[in-house]
């Protein structure tokens, strides 16, 4: 039996503990904010925050989160008024918005470890995360936004 | 009032439809099938509004099933105040979920924050045609989408008036309420509401429009996407996101070949892997498959990461049927020497051959453009839960109206035993107008007698696609003495559309061929457009702005090749072939033009002009730019809409390409809401840096020979414009609304390749760009 926090709350799988943490969050807890791009760690789509880090749960097994707290989008603030949340609507960023759970983990996370990123930092730490609609120039003030108070 | 739990009056509008059976012409992607003859040839269509109510007319009515202008079926007022407005197409990021009911709410002087969207299932009897692709919608519905909220607006009127006793044309909505100005009496519409249900509708004849110069929020730009504060918290639901009880997980191992077929299977390794309940056959159809299944074996399980692996494990033997051979490398010579004889003539003016004997120069340019995928951030996914002799759907469908068709006849149930539920769609581009992937789900879900969400991964979604064509565009301009052109020879070669759904298909259909080969807008007095033979061998779709993506680039490179040639500015050259202000009419049969009437959208050339010289302004045209960098433009009317872009581009000495800044006007007629359209443009550029930079899809013994991101790339932040400039040109008083969600990929790749060439000398006439700067 694997146990782990999730956005505060304790769950457990008796499931294959090789189980991508994305099937975990999705099908059985679930959370389906936690998108699949690619399965392969190549889009950022399912992106989450585990112990402060920004991780790809398509990559990441069940058993690699054992005893580690998750931070899906669904818990990344109560109202969903993080910085990051409320610069993403201010800046009108979403097309589709299928990436944008992704995308908001990898910037929340990137603030956490550089409160103030520059442009060319902003564009690199964010160019993991794919957007097919291209909101790349939004996301980027988005960002810009959050980091500088909303 | 509550116009949608009110279905006992039926409304003139959808009856009037019955009486006026119109013909169905090939305008929409999903007539093609009827054109063809798949299905009969005739739909209801309603009349899409009186001549008087109008300035202009689109092809809205001809579209299956046409339009519905019933505020019953679009609009009810609770007591509470709060109005709901139905959502008919599908939001794949275009806005359009919010743009469409905005307009009712601007009409019907709801306050937009007191407005609810519920999406519509598939039901084009009840909605009108709900096929959310073509850049049509709000083309289509701008003033029926008005009428629809007058007529709301009228009926809360009428009740006001009775309930106070004055007549109507005293009273007047404003904000939610209705006011009595004369004795300072006023209603809330929630107060009006029971009332108001039982007024009688309108007549459209009789309705009085806004003044538009009294709009709140209709060309304002300041209402954001109703979807935004749940895309933004993980809330908004996507097809993927789509759970029932007992719901199990699917997926699909499809043949490997278009067209290909099982042999055999071995499921017990699948069948050991924890999770995995079943392995079951999925029925396949024969090539050319339309939007049927592919078929192949489905491993079912309690979530889809189990299925996936079982997948993995599963022993399969294909056999590849007709397009085993299928060779890209092989396929693009045939293509280029096809391009090289004559082919089918399609528009003749005066004497292309003589006068490109004669000419004093003749330019040759041979373009290629590649196999595209969608590769939408939401691969195909949909739900069904079958029981008995009715299904019910849950997917990111572009056609819920086709959708519900063709799962009917799927299983042979009546299409009212289906409901198609339009969850939001994680991109669509076309990919999404086929509903292959919710048949699979359909015909798992009868046979397992549970509901079942079928899951493509990105390896099916590129793999077993409905990719966009593979064209070799080759032009000869053939210019006098003076440097002028006078001999235009367009040679357009690719697999059409039409393929997937007749086999034998070997010329382009007209609505590819109108998509920038005949509609050439230049004013040369010697034109041949040319569409020799191409047969297909895999699946070939509607991607995002379609023939028009090689059409541009052939035609607007060319643009680009003259003005080298000449030794003349770029913008100039573009000018003086676009040449003088007027309505271009091209001798063409069966001239496609996206669907609507020439009177209301012809080719206008002092509109396009109008695009050059407002990009070129805004942008700075001619601007100094630092060593290694350069400027390109190009233009492309498309969607009828006008739209010219020019790309800064820098390439250092190692061949490294990056783009300072895009600018781009775009001129789409009466608009709605100018925010979006700039972040549709913004996105388009992304889109057209992605596929002149990487996109191509290739075949190798009839497989594609790429499976994700890492090897079908797109462009990601760090390699993406720096800043895209959008322009709109103001629209006229009547100019009618027109395409926006695609016309903005056709000039971007052409503009890039013409600043490439200011950069660097290198002139790029193969798709993606690739290495080639590198060398
Ligand atoms: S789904 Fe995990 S990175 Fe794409
Ligand atoms: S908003 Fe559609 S993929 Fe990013």
């Amino acid at each position: 039996m694997i146990k782990v926090k999730i956005n505060g709350q304790e769950q457990s799988w008796d499931g294959d503990p090789d189980l991508p943490l994305l099937w975990f969050l999705r099908d059985e807890a679930g959370l389906t904010g936690t998108k699949y791009g690619c399965g392969q760690a190549l889009c950022g789509a399912c992106t989450v925050i585990v112990d402060k880090q920004a991780v790809r749960a398509c990559i990441t097994s069940v058993n690699d989160v054992a005893g580690r707290e998750v931070t899906t989008i669904e818990g990344l603030h109560p109202t969903g008024d993080h910085p990051v949340q409320k610069a993403w609507r201010q800046v009108n960023v979403p097309q589709c918005g299928f990436c944008q759970a992704g995308q908001i983990m990898q910037a929340a996370a990137l603030l956490m470890d550089n409160p103030k990123p520059s442009h060319d930092q902003i564009r690199e730490s964010m160019s993991g995360n794919i957007c097919r609609c291209g909101c790349y120039q939004r996301i980027e003030n988005a960002v810009h936004l959050a980091s500088t108070g909303v | 009032m509550n116009f949608i739990d009110n279905p006992g009056k039926l409304h003139s509008f959808e009856k009037r439809g019955f009486e006026k059976n119109i013909k169905v012409e090939k305008v929409s992607r999903r007539s093609i099938l009827k054109g063809l003859g798949i299905t009969g040839g005739f739909v209801l269509a309603a009349p899409v509004m009186s001549r008087q109510a109008l300035a202009y007319e689109t092809g809205a009515g001809k579209m299956p099933h046409g339009v519905v202008v019933d505020p019953r079926v679009f609009v009810s007022v609770g007591p509470d105040g709060i109005v709901t407005i139905v959502g008919h197409r599908s939001e794949m990021g275009t806005g359009v979920r919010t743009s469409l009911p905005l307009i009712v709410a601007e009409e019907m002087e709801a306050d937009w924050s007191r407005v609810k969207v519920q999406q519509a299932h598939g039901d084009e009897v009840k909605f009108g045609n709900q096929d959310t692709d073509g850049s049509r919608s709000t083309r289509h519905y701008l003033i029926p989408m008005r009428q629809i909220g007058a007529s709301a607006r009228t009926m809360l009127e009428q009740a006001a008036a009775k309930r106070w006793g004055v007549p109507a044309t005293e009273v007047k909505a404003v904000n939610h309420e209705v006011v009595h100005s004369a004795s300072g009496r006023k209603l809330g519409f929630g107060e009006l509401a029971a009332d108001a249900a039982k007024e009688s509708v309108p007549s459209i004849e009789g309705l009085k429009l806004k003044d538009p110069k009294n709009f709140r929020y209709l060309g304002k730009g300041q209402v954001g996407i109703v979807d935004l504060h749940d895309i933004t918290t993980g809330k908004a639901h996507y097809g993927a996101d789509v759970r029932l009880p007992g719901m199990k997980y699917a997926v699909i191992a499809r043949p490997p070949v278009t067209g290909g077929k099982l042999v055999s299977f071995d499921p017990d390794a699948a069948l050991k892997v924890p999770g995995v309940e079943k392995v079951l056959k999925v029925q396949g159809w024969p090539w050319p498959s339309k939007f049927q299944p592919l078929g192949g074996v489905a491993v079912i399980a309690r979530n889809t990461g189990a299925a996936i692996k079982g997948r993995d494990a599963l022993k399969l033997v294909w056999d590849d049927g007709p397009n085993g051979k299928y060779d890209s490398v092989a396929y693009r010579k045939e293509l280029e020497e096809a391009s090289r004889k004559p082919g089918l003539v399609l528009r003749k003016e005066g004497d292309a051959d003589a006068a490109l004997k004669g000419a004093d120069k003749v330019i040759v340019g041979e373009y290629y453009v590649p196999h595209l995928a969608h590769v939408s951030m939401e691969t195909p996914v949909a739900v069904a839960d079958v029981k008995g002799d009715k299904a019910e759907i849950w997917a990111p469908v572009q056609s819920p109206g086709g959708t519900r068709e063709d799962v009917a006849k799927t299983l042979g149930i009546p299409e009212g035993n289906v409901t198609v539920n339009v969850t939001l769609l994680g991109g669509g581009f076309g990919r999404k107008s086929k509903c292959d992937f919710a048949l699979e789900a359909a015909l798992l879900s009868k046979e397992l007698g549970a509901p079942v969400k079928v899951q493509w991964t990105r390896e099916d979604d590129i793999h077993n696609g409905f990719l966009h064509t593979v064209s070799v565009e080759r032009i000869e301009a053939g210019l006098d003495k003076s440097g002028k052109v006078v001999a235009w020879r367009h040679r357009s070669v690719a697999p059409s559309i039409a393929s997937t759904f007749a086999a034998g298909t070997v010329h382009q259909a007209p609505f590819e061929i109108g998509m920038g080969l005949v509609d050439m807008p230049f004013e040369i007095a010697n034109i041949s457009c040319e569409n020799p033979e191409a047969a297909a061998f895999t699946r070939i779709g509607w991607f995002r702005s379609v023939s028009n993506i090689p059409r541009a680039f052939a035609v607007q490179s060319m643009v680009g090749e003259i003005a080298q040639a000449t030794g003349r500015d770029q913008k100039e050259t573009l000018l003086a072939l676009i040449g003088s202000p007027r309505i271009v009419k091209p001798e063409v049969k069966d001239l496609w033009n996206y669907g609507e009437p020439q009177e209301s959208y012809p080719i206008d050339t002092a509109r396009l002009r109008k695009a050059v010289e407002l990009v070129a302004e805004k942008g700075e045209w001619g601007r100094k730019v630092p060593k290694g960098h350069g400027l390109g433009i190009a233009v492309h009317r498309s969607f009828v809409s006008y739209i010219a872009t020019i790309v800064e581009v820098a390439v250092d000495d190692k061949g490294k390409l990056t783009v300072p800044r895009v600018d781009t006007a775009i001129d789409c007629g009466t608009y709605v809401n100018p925010e979006r359209i700039a972040s549709q443009i913004e996105g388009a550029a992304i889109m057209g840096l992605s596929l002149a930079k990487y996109g191509e899809i290739t075949f190798k013994d009839g497989k594609v020979q790429q499976k994700n991101f890492d090897d079908f790339q797109v462009v990601r932040m760090d390699e993406s414009p720096v800043v895209t400039n959008v322009y709109i040109v103001p629209p006229g008083p009547d100019t009618p609304p027109s395409g926006v969600g695609e016309p903005g990929v056709p000039p971007f790749a052409p503009a890039l390749i013409n600043a490439i060439f200011a950069a660097t000398g290198k002139r790029i006439r193969s798709l993606p760009i690739g290495k080639q700067l590198e060398a």
